[in-house]
């Protein structure tokens, strides 16, 4: 958390070419998700080395969300973690983990912010040591802030993201959908195969949240590329993952150019609010952009895979999309329940007896949201699909005072995407192997699927 | 039936603004506002059953 480099192209500012990429104060930091060397106290390492343990045998004594196998199979995994009595997982791993599976266990933990901080919400091999950015605060804040910190740096992200400033986008989200499934180029029908996550599903979340950061678009699978390294390497060593460092460097550009060419978007947004009369330092900008752009890009394209991999197995689901659109409006919402994409993290805050289970300081909590979206204690016939559900709390976008900021933009996109797809593409079926994400976020990353005739 | 929002629970999920855009707004931050505290009429009492069922916060309640 320096502040004591200076950007040294800054005599050039008149000159927006002059920002070399990692020239921001901001790059400086390497602390976004910890990644600085070992022994700073600004990281810690966990005495946690994944090739001791091999692949999960017993998911409630050694549960690893980062095992190849869990997000294929994770309701098989919750299903059997609830019908053995076990509300609450445990492992040994990323230095001792707890993972409540119930709906209760996960809504409690959602709202006890005082034993449980979001200072570090991706488990990983390190967690924030003494002098990382304090928990009020965190790295990327609002998402890393506990109160009451929290309530005033979401505060300030809340109104671009409240529905009004939101739903204006539907047009071109459309217009992108559109584009996508042109690109896909000459359709025969019963022959053609198309991957509808790698040519559809992940371009659209990046591109409209690098649009609305004002990014350029060409940058889009540099943002993808920051994404797997935050979320899908957790098992490497700190320092190796370098594609956070690029991200940290990238930002830092942006925001220089931001500083020289303001304009209508959200980094200018973000480096001209105030809060309590002071601009945001870059530190609190940059973990914010960095926050905005994670969080936006992969978890919506999970949902939008997930959905059209339901939709590729149920005639029956894709008929009704088509003879009754307006079951949109409940069908969004039990794609969201039954293949919610994130599992968020918290770190144990003070020694805690959670129902018996003993977590310590620092232990992690694993908060996954889809299992407690399946519990049968909260959800009737809870493992079966009802594109018609009409009583539907699910928790797809978090429980209390971090629900999903993205909310509203997130459900237009994937509203959009199905709604599209479906139009363009009346019928599909599954062509070969679904590759799931690995890791926090649940979602295809290649779905292979043959477009079949109307 | 009287409807009854608490605004400390409304997290902004904007279910009920969706389901009942006749019963609910929302301010520039997000958060639920009820358009008209307390009786619901008769042919807007559905909608009502709707937004209260589907708030994760349970943050609107009914009662007759």
């Amino acid at each position: 958390m320096t502040d004591t480099v200076q950007n040294d192209t800054t005599t050039d500012a008149d000159d927006a070419t002059a920002s070399e990429p990692g020239s921001g104060r901001f790059a400086d930091r390497d602390t976004i998700f910890g990644d600085s060397p070992e022994g700073t106290d600004v990281w810690q390492r966990v005495p946690y080395n994944p090739d001791d343990y091999g692949p999960v045998e017993d998911f409630a004594t050694d549960f690893d969300h980062a095992d190849p196998d869990y997000n294929p199979n994770a309701p098989e995994v919750w299903k059997e973690l609830r019908e053995s009595g076990c509300p609450v997982a445990h492992s040994d791993r990323y230095g001792g983990m707890w993972t409540p599976i119930t709906h209760d266990t996960v809504h409690e933990i959602a709202y006890d912010t005082d034993h449980f901080t979001s200072r570090a919400v991706v488990v990983s091999v390190g967690r924030p040591g003494d002098l990382a950015m304090p928990a009020p605060i965190g790295g990327v804040p609002p998402i890393s802030s506990d109160p009451p910190f929290h309530g005033m740096a979401r505060r300030l992200l809340l109104p671009p993201f409240a529905p009004k400033q939101i739903e204006p986008w539907e047009d071109e989200v459309r217009v992108l959908c559109r584009r996508l499934l042109d690109e896909m180029g000459e359709i025969t029908p019963g022959e053609t195969v198309v991957d509808a996550a790698v040519q559809y599903a992940q371009h659209i979340p990046v591109n409209v949240i690098g649009r609305m950061l004002g990014f350029p678009e060409e940058d889009e699978d540099l943002f993808r590329r920051f994404v797997h390294e935050a979320l899908e390497t957790v098992n490497q060593e700190p320092g190796t993952r370098e594609g956070l460092e690029d991200l940290g460097k990238y930002i830092a550009a942006q925001i220089e150019d931001h500083r020289v060419n303001p304009r209508d978007d959200l980094t200018s947004y973000l480096m001209n609010v105030e809060l309590e009369g002071n601009k945001l330092s870059d530190d609190h900008v940059g973990g914010s952009i960095i926050l905005l752009l994670i969080a936006g890009i992969d978890t919506t394209w999970s949902a939008i895979g997930s959905s059209l991999w339901h939709l590729a197995q149920t005639p029956e689901d894709r008929q009704r999309l088509a003879d009754d659109p307006e079951v949109m409006t409940f069908a969004v919402e039990e794609f969201l329940r039954a293949y919610a994409p994130v599992t968020m993290a918290r770190l144990v805050a003070k020694d805690h007896d959670f129902h018996g289970c003993p977590m310590k300081k620092d232990d992690w909590v694993l908060l996954p949201f889809p299992a407690a979206n399946r519990d049968p204690k909260q959800f009737e016939d809870a493992d079966t699909f009802i594109i018609d559900r009409e009583v539907n709390r699910h928790a797809a976008f978090g429980l209390g005072i971090h629900r999903c900021l993205g909310s509203n933009l997130a459900r237009l996109e994937l509203r959009v995407a199905i709604e599209e797809f479906v139009a363009r593409f009346p019928n599909f079926e599954l062509a070969g192997d679904t590759r799931w994400s690995v890791g926090q976020i649940r979602g295809p990353r290649e779905l292979p699927v043959r477009i079949l005739a109307d | 039936m009287q409807i009854h929002l608490d605004a400390e629970k409304c997290q902004g999920h904007n279910r009920c603004y969706a389901l009942a855009p006749e019963l609910f707004d929302v301010d520039d931050f997000g958060q639920a506002v009820l358009l008209e505290e307390g009786d619901v009429p008769a042919d807007l009492q559905e909608k009502a059953r709707l937004a209260a069922a589907n708030c994760p916060e349970y943050a609107i309640t009914l009662t007759d």
